[in-house]
């Protein structure tokens, strides 16, 4: 194991979120306080409890995973896509180390950026409304989960992409709605009997209603289904980027 | 002198079904100084790509240090060094951070003394500390060697060093490389300057259309395929030249004042003797005369115009 390689990816990635301050942290906190002020104060004021939780409250887990999915996309695939974009990949490429060592550094570096912008984002959610966290280690589980996953996709689309466009658009078209549409401002059971069916199709929901069980103990669907969907999720990136690699897929010619 | 480079029958098709290499095989001395030499597309950087790991090979095996570059792969890259062609740079980190960047990326430990070392012999010691962007290219030209350097490779891969570089710093980058050859590294560059080679190169290999044309000592080389070319510059303008001259193939310049006869030096007669005889015959009379030995250049072009 080429530890050193990793801890020189994981570094270098780092040192590029310090030096992007501003973009990396401070912009996802200032949007997800607009939140709490439009949705949880300003419309929030208006609607009652959902669920035995006050409307703001209820929102907190649902706009962390909507940070924490956004960005540790956005960080992954910037991460990957930018060596291939600038050339610098050829150093990783004729580097000693195994394909393994890569994702490591690499989406070792976008997740633990995600975490740090979890809790930053749950510390901000704290000024705004009271918080109580039922399971902290299993709302901690869940975040890294959802983290470590997420980067690994966002992985595959910085191999994918051979264009920032490219590199915008499952983030922009796909990712966004489905996080929208996944439960983060709302409890599914709000939804008519059949748009309830159809949401069950998002992947998000699961993440999002696991994610606020281990804060309020009140889920959409069931926690094992939520962590068995997450899992799957996260096997599903892992065996593509086995695939990426094994095949040297937009990587080597 | 053992290789440390051995590539055998190594093919290489693209996906377009563009047949890069074909069938090279090539070895490379421990210590020595390898030119390869050839015209635009004619699988130079394929073949260095191949070696360092960056494209996959289509057929054929390649040991770097006795290691194979597929299944001992980590052996094999931590020898390497390598200084590519484009000026792939980060633009936002030091050139002190991304020089030692590099020496992590191969696994070695910390060694600031080291760094110091390859930033001081590059001249790059006092921007250390600058933002990668804000160097000219001849700079991050000499900061992508720092980073091939930083993990103290056995061998250096130097595609296209000099390529846009100005010529006292192309002078002293050949300084640099000679250093590091009497330190021990053995150095493969790829150019399109046959000057450089003719300079710096022990061996000297031809490719085209991704084939190895020929490898050979450069020395050897200049001898076996040398021409050398007998300037006459005639006393008065000529018009044509008479027939007892014409087996001879002399080139009439200058609208006449000048005759040009190319000799091969290896042959067993260069006809110089019986020219010069002849032309008195003839009266054609001359006040100077000065020969002159084919460059590589010219060999090279002869080279890949042939084959």
């Amino acid at each position: 194991m080429n530890h050193r390689a990793i801890r020189a990816i994981y570094l270098f990635e780092m040192a590029r979120t310090w030096r992007t301050l501003l973009q990396s942290i401070v912009s996802p906190v200032v949007s997800t306080s607009l939140y709490f002020v439009v949705f949880g104060a300003a419309i929030g004021s208006r609607i009652s409890q959902v669920e035995g939780v006050s409307y703001g409250t209820f929102i907190v887990p649902g706009l962390i995973m909507l940070s924490v999915l956004t960005q540790s996309i956005a960080n992954a695939s910037f991460g990957i896509y930018f060596p291939k974009f600038t050339g610098t990949i050829y150093e990783i490429l004729s580097a000693p180390i195994s394909y393994f060592e890569i994702v490591l550094g690499y989406v070792g570096a976008a997740a633990t950026k995600s975490i740090i912008l979890g809790l930053i984002i749950l510390a901000t959610a704290g000024l705004f409304v009271p918080l109580h966290i039922h399971h902290p280690i299993w709302m901690l589980a869940f975040l890294v989960l959802t983290a470590v996953t997420f980067s690994l996709f966002g992985f595959i689309i910085g191999i994918w992409a051979d264009g920032f466009e490219k590199l915008q658009m499952i983030p922009m078209l796909v990712v966004t709605p489905l996080t929208f549409l996944g439960g983060s401002f709302y409890s599914i059971d709000m939804l008519p009997p059949a748009w309830r069916t159809v949401a069950l199709l998002n992947p998000v929901v699961y993440l999002i209603s696991g994610f606020r069980w281990s804060f309020y103990e009140i889920a959409d669907v069931s926690v094992a289904v939520s962590i068995g969907m997450t899992l799957a999720f996260l096997v599903i990136c892992l065996v593509v980027i086995w695939w990426i690699f094994r095949t040297g897929y937009r990587l080597k010619n | 002198m053992s290789s440390i480079i051995s590539v055998a029958n190594l093919s290489k098709t693209y996906g377009s079904g563009f047949r890069a290499l074909k069938n090279v095989n090539l070895d490379i001395k421990r210590g020595e100084i390898f030119a390869l030499l050839g015209p635009n597309g004619a699988g130079k950087t394929t073949l260095i790509s191949i070696i360092c790991g960056i494209a996959n090979p289509s057929e054929g095996r390649v040991l770097v240090g006795g290691e194979d570059i597929q299944t001992s792969y980590r052996k094999a890259r931590s020898l390497i060094g390598l200084v590519p062609q484009e000026l792939h740079t980060d633009a936002f980190e030091s050139v002190w951070a991304t020089v030692s960047f590099s020496r992590g990326l191969f696994g070695k430990p910390k060694n600031p003394a080291h760094i110091e070392k390859v930033l001081k012999d590059l001249s790059l010691w006092d921007k250390k500390d600058n933002k990668i962007i804000t160097l000219s290219g001849g700079m991050k030209r000499r900061v992508m060697i720092a980073k091939a350097l930083s993990h103290e490779p056995q061998i250096l891969f130097l595609d296209e060093p000099t390529a846009g570089v100005d010529v006292e710093l192309r002078k002293g980058m050949w300084e640099v490389v000679r250093t590091l050859q009497q330190s021990g590294v053995t150095i493969i560059l790829t150019t399109h300057y046959i000057e450089e080679a003719e300079e710096m190169a022990d061996r000297i290999g031809v490719i085209n259309k991704g084939e190895i044309v020929l490898v050979e000592d450069k020395t050897t080389l200049m001898q076996k395929l040398g021409k050398k070319r007998l300037t006459l510059h005639l006393q008065g303008r000529i018009a044509a030249l008479p027939e007892s001259l014409h087996h001879y193939e002399l080139e009439l310049c200058d609208n006449g004042a000048t005759l040009v006869y190319d000799y091969d030096t290896q042959g067993e007669r260069t006809g110089i003797t019986s020219l010069l005889g002849d032309l008195r015959t003839a009266g054609i009379r001359f006040n100077d005369l000065d020969t002159t030995q084919s460059s590589l250049e010219d060999i090279f072009v002869d080279l890949v115009r042939t084959s």
